[in-house]
């Protein structure tokens, strides 16, 4: 059983996204949006959590990206940017989506 | 696949509804199935017929509706949440004795168990909130 963890939250505002990493079993994939984008910036506290959990696939959608004008040379290496489509596609591809609002 | 979406969150206020919305026309234009989309606490403020955004903003309202007219989607607006911020439609009005009605094109107002149909139905339930 795999699971979509989506966060909306900035994990500098709200514990959302380390609560998130607590329970991401290996396997599982964890999206962030909203102002959940801030969690997938370079050179953070989270940043290191997220290098840290392994098994875990991570993403983070463009828009929402684009949005706030944090560019995409700025996100961890190895969080793929996503559209809404692969949003889509991640909810459809794993067994559940968990929203972490 | 078959889709329900969750809406807690009402227009302008969070980026929830646009979430959602993103969302739900991306499933629908790849083929998939929206089921239902059920607006739940404040998200029932996505269901009245009354706002009149600037014209260069996003009507967030229409939006929905124009989505459901081509997909056929089942808006569902929750009943006591509408109760509560005055969403009514024809049958609300006459019930609690108001005097209009102000439920928008193709949303319709019904009880949680929608809700608990469309988690049970659906193969995924994505929840949109703040």
């Amino acid at each position: 059983m795999s699971t979509l963890h989506t966060v909306n939250k900035s994990p500098f505002e709200k514990s959302s996204m380390d609560s998130c990493l607590a329970y991401a079993k290996q396997g599982s994939a964890v999206l962030m949006y909203e102002d959940g984008i801030y969690g997938a910036i370079k050179g953070t506290a989270i940043a290191d959590k997220i290098a840290a959990a392994s098994g875990v696939s991570f993403y983070v959608l463009g828009p929402d990206l684009k949005a706030r004008g944090v560019a995409e040379d700025k996100v961890v290496d190895g969080i793929e940017i996503v559209d809404y489509p692969k949003f889509v596609a991640l909810a459809s591809e794993n067994d559940k989506v968990q929203a972490w609002v | 696949m078959k889709f329900a979406i969750q809406v807690n969150e009402g227009p302008y206020q969070h980026q929830a509804t646009d979430s959602a919305y993103q969302f739900t026309k991306a499933a629908l234009e790849a083929g998939h199935e929206v089921m239902r989309v059920f607006f739940y606490h404040d998200g029932v403020n996505n269901g009245t017929k009354l706002t009149t955004p600037p014209q260069d903003d996003r009507n967030i309202v229409n939006r929905w509706t124009e989505l459901a007219k081509k997909y056929d989607l089942d808006l569902v607006v929750c009943v006591a949440a509408a109760q509560r911020r005055g969403i009514v439609d024809e049958g609300e009005m006459q019930r609690n004795g108001k005097d209009a009605e102000n439920i928008a094109d193709n949303f319709r107002i019904s009880g949680l168990g929608q809700l608990v149909e469309a988690g049970i139905q659906s193969e995924r339930l994505v929840v949109f909130g703040d």
